[in-house]
């Protein structure tokens, strides 16, 4: 089937392309709905990464984040108009160690290949997961941030040594709030304190424990575990103070992207004897961890409500820059594309 | 109930030296019409598909339908003399097999118009049951110049009023039928498509947003244009 692709061909500029996908191959085709744009489509939208990775990525469909409706199913497994979360992590080999989210061969949606910003997805079925009833579709649609955030947690409740009575986060931005979301609900009995550096930001993380400017930390606080999600520049200070606040034997989670190599004081680190991991995008498993949660716990999706931002009907290739160039102008929140060209 | 109806009736001799009509004729790997029924197929709206060809491609219609398609959700018929004869074929098939409801619904479609979008099917539908008649089209972007004798204006009409005509139609059944059947044979004589039938009576016809690229493949430059439009290069995982 002739399918319509919106390809970003260079900075700020999409163009159509039409692509073939099978009726009746292996894979599930999903008609998008609701899409929600991400720090790193908009990296590629602006012209922000480097230009020989421009070169090499582009032209491209944006978008790793979004739910959809199945329109067919060669498997049977799902009927017509199924609501479904789509997985950007597109696995090519199995493997019973590492994660599929880690695998070399693996690759993402909107980063190695087309995203979601197109008229259907041709899917694999182990690529998609169906939206429990009643869960509000605006907040669905960046699942896939939230799965980011609970694969952080799944890894820290393996790394994190059983001592977590104060735990810090530090970013005030989008993954900074869902991580402390997801964390909240799953430690509900740890103390959990944010830093961030916009006042109003913070005001936002009304369940944590506790809120702290960066600037303004009191010398004696102590974590025992830090988790980091500010990325970019500010990384290098993020980590700098948490090692400086962590207790011996503490881990730091790094989840915050940067475009530079960030210097860190391996010294202390030594001295402390901390643990530092990485924690990147998510996998099948995440994905059907954060639809439980949202089972078990629906007040995460009223949480998460607070961080959506703009939304906005596209149905033309104007409507897809209005909403990116809308995105670039918010001060924190989700925007969300009601897809419909 | 909603019906996709697929209109391959034309025999292509603006096509050159083709040497079948043109829906026949591939666009990647596939005949354009087949691309066309993969559209209207995907789509939960409809109740059944209606293909409508010349009498002597049916049969080969037949045989792409059945090998590209595994249930029987798409038929084929025999086309009519003119465009909206052949549409009326499909309203009588739809009467003799479901009956004409007051809701039915015909979203007819050029089967040389394989760029057709989910939204411009989803707002033919949604519209067409709301106003029962319903035209897609795209602004103007040429002047439109009339011409009565074909050698000198007779107006330049004002082009921010002006939209070229696409496809999908979509049209109430009994209505269309209704009012094809009031028409008078000269009335006949001057339409040239199927929302005309609805201007002349009076009845009003609602627009729905198309697409440039909606195009119908009519001359062999089409083709090359098509053909332009379909790029895989980036779906796959490089």
């Amino acid at each position: 089937m002739l399918n319509a692709v919106y390809r970003l061909v260079a900075p700020r500029r999409f163009e159509v392309e039409f692509s073939e996908i099978p009726l009746f191959g292996s894979d599930i085709i999903v008609h998008p709905t609701h899409l929600s744009i991400c720090h790193a489509d908009q990296r590629y939208y602006q012209g922000l990464r480097p230009a020989e990775v421009l070169k090499q990525k582009l032209p491209m469909a944006l978008i790793h984040e979004g739910i959809g409706n199945v329109v067919h199913d060669p498997t049977g497994t799902y009927q017509p108009g199924d609501c479904v979360i789509m997985i950007p992590n597109t696995p090519t080999q199995k493997d019973d160690v590492i994660a599929e989210n880690y695998l070399r061969s693996s690759k993402f949606r909107a980063s190695g290949f087309d995203g979601f910003m197109q008229e259907y997805v041709a899917l694999q079925p182990d690529r998609i997961l169906a939206l429990p009833d009643g869960v509000d579709k605006v907040v669905a649609a960046f699942t896939e941030l939230v799965s980011v955030s609970v694969h952080a947690m799944r890894r820290f409740d393996c790394f994190a040594h059983s001592r977590r009575e104060t735990v810090g986060i530090w970013g005030d931005g989008n993954l900074g709030f869902l991580t402390a979301v997801i964390f909240k609900t799953m430690y509900p009995d740890t103390k959990l304190y944010i830093f961030g550096v916009n006042e109003d930001k913070l005001s936002t993380f009304s369940f944590a424990d506790g809120t702290y400017r960066v600037t303004d930390i009191p010398q004696d606080l102590r974590v025992d575990h830090g988790i980091e999600c500010v990325g970019g520049a500010a990384s290098q200070s993020a980590i700098e103070q948490i090692i400086a606040h962590i207790q011996p034997e503490g881990t730091i989670s790094l989840l915050g992207v940067s475009e530079y190599p960030i210097p860190i004081n391996t010294r202390m680190v030594l001295e402390k004897g901390l643990r530092l991991y990485g924690s990147s995008r998510s996998g099948r498993e995440d994905f059907e961890k954060t639809v439980s949660l949202y089972r078990e716990h629906p007040e995460i999706v009223g949480y998460l409500n607070n961080i959506v931002g703009a939304q906005l009907e596209v149905k033309t290739m104007q409507d897809m820059k209005k909403a990116f160039e809308m995105d670039i102008h918010k001060n924190m929140g989700k925007t969300i594309m009601h897809w419909m060209p | 109930m909603v019906f996709g109806v697929i209109l391959a009736g034309g025999i292509g001799s603006r096509m050159g030296n083709a040497e079948k009509p043109k829906q026949y004729l591939n666009i990647g790997n596939k005949p354009i019409i087949l691309h066309t029924i993969e559209k209207f197929y995907v789509h939960e709206g409809f109740e059944r598909l209606i293909v409508l060809c010349p009498k002597e491609w049916v049969e080969h219609t037949r045989h792409l339908v059945q090998n590209n398609f595994p249930d029987d959700k798409v038929v084929v018929l025999e086309g009519g003399v003119t465009r909206n004869e052949t549409i009326m074929n499909a309203i009588r098939y739809i009467e003799n097999e479901y009956g004409l409801q007051d809701d039915t619904l015909l979203v007819t479609h050029d089967s040389v118009r394989p760029f057709l979008t989910h939204r411009i099917i989803e707002e033919n539908i949604k519209y067409g049951l709301k106003y029962g008649a319903v035209d897609t089209v795209i602004p103007a972007t040429d002047t439109i110049v009339e011409s009565g004798d074909g050698d000198v204006i007779s107006q330049v009409p004002d082009r921010s009023k002006m939209y070229q005509g696409q496809t999908p139609q979509t049209f109430n059944a009994k209505k269309l039928k209704e009012l094809y059947y009031s028409l008078s044979e000269e009335e006949k004589d001057v339409l040239t498509d199927a929302s005309k039938i609805f201007v002349i009576k009076g009845e009003k016809v609602h627009l729905v947003q198309g697409e440039v690229f909606n195009i119908k493949i009519t001359y062999p430059y089409d083709l090359r244009v098509a053909e332009s439009l379909l790029n895989n290069e980036g779906e796959s995982l490089c």
